[in-house]
């Protein structure tokens, strides 16, 4: 894991931070509330928040699946978007690590491509892990007292694989977490095992992801929580839909959005209200 | 053994469905990790090991030839004979030649995933000799007329009553009746049938979990002492070995050793260590007549000066079968192969063609806890991303998904098309799932909600909703 937190010390320094959010495209299509909670949590913490026009994707389907011109033409644009940025925050462990780990790779044979690669992905961060290693203690305490969704009294929390073994996401969350009142944080078995989702892997060999997610759900249902949290909308939509499917009656959150204090319309919980403008209205920023 | 790596999915379909494998997965899955946190948290300089090993395998490597002809000049020099074999069938042919020149008709064999690599049984099966398997794990499958389905633990898909009845079938000829339950009873009648047939064998087959350089030894760890009893009591012992086994000298084998049975079995040192250098000497009270080493290339020379190297310093322990969770739904059969989970992944297309196993690479979430856990530092994830780069360019994989991911691919590239595209199409299924928030069934979308509901997207996209936020601030 990355120890730039030290010298990075919010508390010292007075200029406020550039930081450009990558949305990723499953916050962007399927939960922009998550999107919203994000820009809160890093205005609170002292940052200043742009969102780069033109966004799409991270390239993970395309890098992954071994299209790699692809991949490299999508990164070429970020690179582009995002290298005028102090910092680039994603809300999400796995995009994070493509951008931090893998974008670099890409450009094993173009020089000048790579050193632009590099010189971004040192500077890209997963969302609990900049607020808590980059933006300090001083932001961490502004972000103490945000109020659990309704009817929430315990959570547990589901590490996502890249964030984790990629980034050393596993701390951060769970002590952002501790400060929200009122909201209990319970470790359900095999936390750190994976979901199922894996981008593609789960529509091409859905019997095995069907395993995967149908043990992910049994280890949420025996913790015993009222609510699922982790830091990827893909995992989340892969666990809401299995819990859904089950009819198990656990909610589902993204970490920023409970940290927020934004939670209010579970991952695939019906809209309340008026139809179809529901999604965002409870996460007007502040 | 011909693969069967490319019906990958109908395999673990059957996986799946197969109520006395999960069982039977569960449990060695909950021993194997628990076993092997326990013993690594028991010792401190783990991470500094993990990392001398790396170096001593790279350093060997790097060096592999020098080391090999080290290895054959001492292994010779102790009256042994070394043989050289390219291939599986130059393998087959060799070992087939050592049993036929000694006039065998028994042989007895440890465990060697070589051997199975090469299909060596059924070639000495063919061939009129009587093959026995006699590490507990091999014989159980050897009875049952399957193959292994983990290298470390090759029956571990099945349970203590199949095994118990497949005993009680095999041994009526001998006039035994059906064993019990227990771990020890079932052992113990196991013990009884293998020891007449150790007694019995002309020539006995192991594999070789190290070879080392200076002394032209061969080392093989076990648990059951079954492979001394193979290397010891036959006539004739030969030991068959991939050319990536070799060490340097006993040091290094030491620094290894330390990292091997924790790995596996989360154990602090196998049961037997047993170290095999030459054929018996005049002063020695037994050991077999002839020592015979066949080393074996088959694809890994080819590994060697490319970008899969770094499999070489594969030490077959089996942590990454056993953190897979792709392992822990479907098991080692639905891989097809001898080698299964994330190293057989990698090893299988290597060796036995990328269009005969692709699937493999491709069926893994990419969740990185194999190469967590291997001893080695094997990058496992990036070489299985890179054998999907391979695959990509030779054009396998269904049409459905080619389609799928180029579509994306067109739609990220072109900002606008995919910000128009996105809003029209979120809102159109926002709409529709307002009121259920989710859908169990959506046309196209059969791969996600077969298994799951797909939660309905809030409607909006996010980048839509910051712009129109931003014109009203």
């Amino acid at each position: 894991m990355e120890q730039s937190g030290l010298m990075e010390d919010a508390s010292q320094v007075p200029a406020p931070r550039r930081v450009g959010l990558f949305v990723t495209c499953l916050v962007d299509l399927y939960r922009p509330s998550t999107g919203f909670a994000a820009v809160r949590l890093l205005e609170t913490a002292g940052c200043e928040v742009e969102v780069p026009p033109g966004q799409t994707c991270c390239g993970q389907p395309a890098f992954n699946n071994g299209d790699s011109a692809t991949a490299r033409a999508i990164a070429r644009s970020i690179v582009e978007r995002f290298e005028g940025f102090d910092h680039v925050v994603a809300p999400s462990g796995s995009c994070a690590g493509m951008l931090r780990r893998h974008l670099p790779e890409l450009f094993a044979d173009d020089a000048p491509w790579r050193e632009r690669a590099e010189r971004l992905a040192a500077r890209v961060h997963e969302l609990t892990s900049f607020l808590v290693d980059v933006c300090g203690s001083a932001a961490v305490e502004r972000l103490r007292g945000a109020a659990p969704p309704r009817g929430v009294r315990t959570a547990t929390y589901h590490d996502s694989c890249s964030g984790l073994r990629e980034l050393g996401v596993r701390e951060q969350p769970r002590h952002l977490l501790a400060a929200v009142d009122g909201l209990d944080l319970v470790e359900m078995r095999d936390a750190e095992v994976c979901c199922g989702f894996g981008g593609t892997f789960c529509v091409k060999y859905p019997g095995i992801s069907g395993r995967m997610v149908s043990e992910k759900v049994e280890n949420i249902a025996s913790a015993g929580a009222d609510a699922v949290l982790a830091g990827d909308v893909g995992c989340l939509l892969n666990i809401a839909g299995r819990l859904g499917r089950e009819g198990r009656p656990v909610r589902v959150f993204h970490v920023a959005e409970v940290l927020a204090g934004m939670a209010e319309r579970g991952i695939g919980e019906p809209a309340s209200g008026a139809a179809g403008t529901g999604a965002v209205a409870g996460s007007s920023r502040g | 053994m011909i693969p069967e790596s490319h019906r990958f999915p109908d395999r673990a379909g059957l996986a799946l469905a197969d109520e006395g494998l999960r069982l039977a997965l569960d449990r060695a899955r909950q021993g194997f990790i628990g076993n092997r946190r326990k013993a690594v948290d028991a010792l401190p300089e783990f991470q500094e090991l993990r990392e001398a090993a790396r170096r001593v395998k790279n350093h060997t490597l790097a060096n592999l030839d020098l080391y090999l002809e080290r290895f054959e000049s001492q292994a010779t020099a102790a009256g042994g004979q070394v043989h050289w074999a390219a291939d599986a069938a130059e393998a087959r042919a060799r070992i087939l030649a050592i049993c036929r020149e000694a006039g065998a008709r028994t042989v007895t064999k440890g465990k060697s995933m070589v051997g199975e690599e090469v299909g060596l049984n059924e070639a000495l099966e063919e061939a009129d000799l009587e093959v026995v398997e006699t590490d507990l794990g091999e014989y159980i499958i050897q009875l049952a007329g399957e193959t292994p389905s983990h290298i470390v633990a090759p029956a571990i898909h099945k349970t203590r009553e199949q095994i118990r009845d497949l005993f009680a079938e095999h041994h009526a000829p001998l006039g035994l009746g059906a064993p019990g339950l227990g771990n020890a009873e079932l052992v113990a009648r196991a013990r009884e049938v293998l020891r007449r047939e150790f007694l019995r064998a002309d020539v006995g087959i192991t594999g070789a979990n190290f070879l080392i350089a200076e002394s032209g030894s061969t080392v093989i760890v076990t648990n059951e002492g079954n492979g001394d009893l193979s290397n010891t009591l036959p006539r004739v012992h030969v030991v068959i070995a991939g050319i990536e086994k070799v060490l340097p000298g006993f040091e290094d084998l030491s620094t290894v050793l330390r990292l091997l049975a924790r790995s596996a079995t989360g154990q602090e040192m196998s049961v037997y260590t047993t170290v095999s250098t030459g054929p018996r000497r005049g002063e020695d009270l037994d050991g077999p007549e002839e020592f015979h080493v066949v080393l074996v290339d088959n694809g890994r020379s080819a590994m060697l000066g490319g970008e899969f190297r770094e499999m070489l310093r594969c030490i077959r322990c089996g942590a990454c079968l056993n953190h897979c969770p792709v392992y822990h739904a479907v098991g080692g059969h639905a891989y097809g192969w001898v080698y299964t989970g994330p190293m057989g992944s990698v090893l299988t297309p290597l060796i036995v063609g990328l269009d005969k196993a692709h699937h493999l690479p491709n069926a893994c979430t990419l969740n990185g806890r194999c190469e967590q856990v291997c001893p080695m530092s094997i990058p496992l994830p990036t070489m299985l991303r890179k054998l999907r780069t391979r695959g990509f360019e030779r054009g396998f994989g269904t049409r459905t998904s080619r389609m799928g991911l180029a579509a994306w691919g067109f739609l990220a590239r072109r900002p606008a098309v995919y910000g128009s595209a996105t809003r029209v199409a979120m809102g159109i299924l926002g709409w529709l799932g307002r009121r259920r928030g989710a859908f169990r069934r959506l046309p196209l979308a059969g791969g996600w909600t077969g298994v799951r509901d797909l939660p309905a997207p809030e409607g909006e996209t996010f980048q839509r909703a910051w712009r129109r936020r931003g014109a009203r601030r």
